[in-house]
């Protein structure tokens, strides 16, 4: 029981009839870089969803860092929660914070003490390369800077893996780069990461384990594998 | 839950309330409506039940006795009336003394009844009087058993209106006050999801980062409770200041001063406590509908 992530058999089906995922096995260890890549459509971001439960599954069994995800009550999922950094496309930012308070509401809400927080915070803006903007407001930054902060924001409370969906789907190639160094570093200091992303230059040359997903399948699942999934 | 913590909730709260100030006013005026109005119909009911409890407790009964009646009889009626429980005392008036008062009562206009002596009309009688005013009912029907008694009278009619009308407002109230507080708790939510939508992607990341749900709540909850007591200050300034004013103007009329109404105090703590404690549960109902849907992330 030492895997980060474990799903057996796991089948999503929404409401309205479409199957998202049929049938999902996969093993993630402690410390793996992990990227999902497919094509739109195919259940990747449902897959995403479903191990910080804003989804839940129709059958099968998720295990997350030890929680069973489907089983936990509604009380418990905040426990789940502050086990997982999750980063997505648009940032998610609020607009009146700036970057300091940005993050340091992430450890507010869930009740940090003060000392800690005030520790903490400029520690992960080091990380992320943002401690001369600890004052600007997001629409003050470039997208690169903003999803920096996302990153910080999903780091700082410490979690043991960090659930990216198309982090770098709104930046340039420059500046996708210089983000995924900073996954990469993030990674070699013992954090999982899960991406999903579309991204073919960075999988190809990344050379990380890729998880293909496809109609709501793992077709392929290969150590040190390429973007491709057309065969 | 840390001091700390609760003072962040507190401010919270506070700030929505003075962000979305039309919506604020608007809920708060809603409340003020409802608890007015139920604050007066509690008061008119709350008096209505002690005037009726008064004159209950000064209801007699008066035993009317058969006309060819012998004066041997009379006292061993009056000692089965006594043998009833819950009989308080038992008076004789008999026809004579009866005509007296009567006259008595027409005062000037008493020589209408001249004449009469001869022929009484009226019936020997005894006033009952009961411990309880509950028991009155049951003393009466003992009484209607007895031999040679011809009628039992109790102002049951008055006794009976009066209940029925202090019934129908409270009635009326009721219904008034439900309806009321229903438009209230709907504009206080609707408030309160104002705040909710304006503050939704912060809910969300709170959620994502791991907050528990009463934390996210908390602050809608002070906010719910701020504009439910907001909302019970004008009713109970105004109910509290109005009735003390009534009461100096029916104390200085003497013709009124048979109203016996409740005095101020306790009546304006126990309607201030009652509006307060309406208005705030109102305002968590209201606020606590609309959280609600808003935490299923």
């Amino acid at each position: 029981m030492n895997y980060m992530i474990e799903m057996f058999n796991v089948w999503k089906t929404y409401p309205n009839g479409v199957y998202a995922l049929r049938g999902i096995n996969i093993k993630i260890d402690k410390g793996e870089f992990v990227y999902v890549v497919g094509p739109s459509g195919a259940g990747k971001s449902t897959f995403i969803k479903l191990m910080y439960r804003e989804e839940r599954l129709t059958k099968g069994k998720i295990f997350v860092n030890g929680f069973n995800v489907e089983r936990l009550k509604e009380r418990q999922i905040p426990q789940l929660r502050r086990n997982i950094g999750v980063i997505f496309q648009d940032y998610r930012l609020l607009p009146n914070l700036n970057v300091y308070e940005n993050v340091s509401f992430a450890m507010e809400v869930i009740e940090a003490p003060k000392k800690t927080i005030k520790k903490r915070v400029p520690e992960v803006l080091e990380l992320v390369g943002l401690k001369d903007k600890m004052a600007a407001l997001p629409n003050q930054l470039s997208g690169g800077e903003q999803q920096r902060v996302a990153i910080a924001r999903a780091l700082v409370n410490n979690p043991a893996v960090i659930i990216a969906d198309e982090p770098t789907g709104n930046l340039d190639p420059e500046t996708s780069w210089e983000i995924m160094e900073l996954f990469e570093k993030i990674n070699f200091r013992g954090t999982t990461i899960v991406m999903a992303t579309h991204n073919k230059e960075i999988v190809d040359t990344m050379k990380k384990r890729v998880i293909v997903i496809k109609d709501g399948k793992v077709t392929r699942d290969e150590y040190r594998g390429g973007y491709s999934y057309e065969d | 839950m840390r001091i700390r913590t609760f003072g962040r909730h507190l401010k919270e709260g506070t700030k929505n309330i003075v962000r979305n100030g039309w919506m604020t006013f608007a809920a708060v005026s809603a409340v003020t409506v409802t608890l007015l109005i139920l604050g007066v119909f509690l008061v008119l009911a709350m008096n209505i039940n002690h005037i009726a409890e008064v004159i209950e407790n000064q209801v007699e009964i008066t035993v009317e006795l058969d006309l060819s009646i012998e004066e041997s009889q009379i006292s061993p009626i009056e000692d089965q009336i006594r043998n009833i429980d819950g009989v308080k005392s038992v008076v004789f008036v008999s026809k004579e003394e009866g005509l007296e008062q009567l006259k008595e009562r027409f005062g000037e206009d008493a020589y209408l009844l001249e004449g009469l002596e001869e022929e009484n009309p009226l019936n020997d009688i005894f006033i009952v009087k009961a411990y309880k005013p509950e028991n009155i009912d049951y003393i009466a029907k003992e009484i209607t058993k007895i031999d040679l008694v011809t009628g039992v009278d109790y102002g049951k009619t008055t006794v009976d209106k009066l209940f029925a009308v202090t019934r129908w407002i409270r009635h009326i109230g009721l219904i008034f006050v439900v309806g009321l507080s229903f438009t209230a708790m709907f504009l206080i939510a609707n408030t309160i999801k104002i705040t909710i939508y304006a503050r939704k992607r912060e809910i969300e990341i709170m959620k994502l980062v791991g907050a528990t749900n009463w934390f996210i709540r908390w602050p809608f909850f002070v906010e719910g409770t701020l504009l439910g007591i907001l909302g019970s200050l004008v009713p109970i300034v105004l109910i509290v200041f109005g009735y003390e004013f009534l009461l100096e103007k029916l104390n200085s009329n003497l013709t009124l001063s048979f109203f016996q109404l409740l005095p101020l105090y306790p009546l304006a703590y126990q309607i201030s406590i009652l509006l307060v404690s309406i208005g705030v549960f109102i305002g968590v109902w209201g606020s606590m509908m609309s959280v609600h849907r808003f935490l299923k992330i």
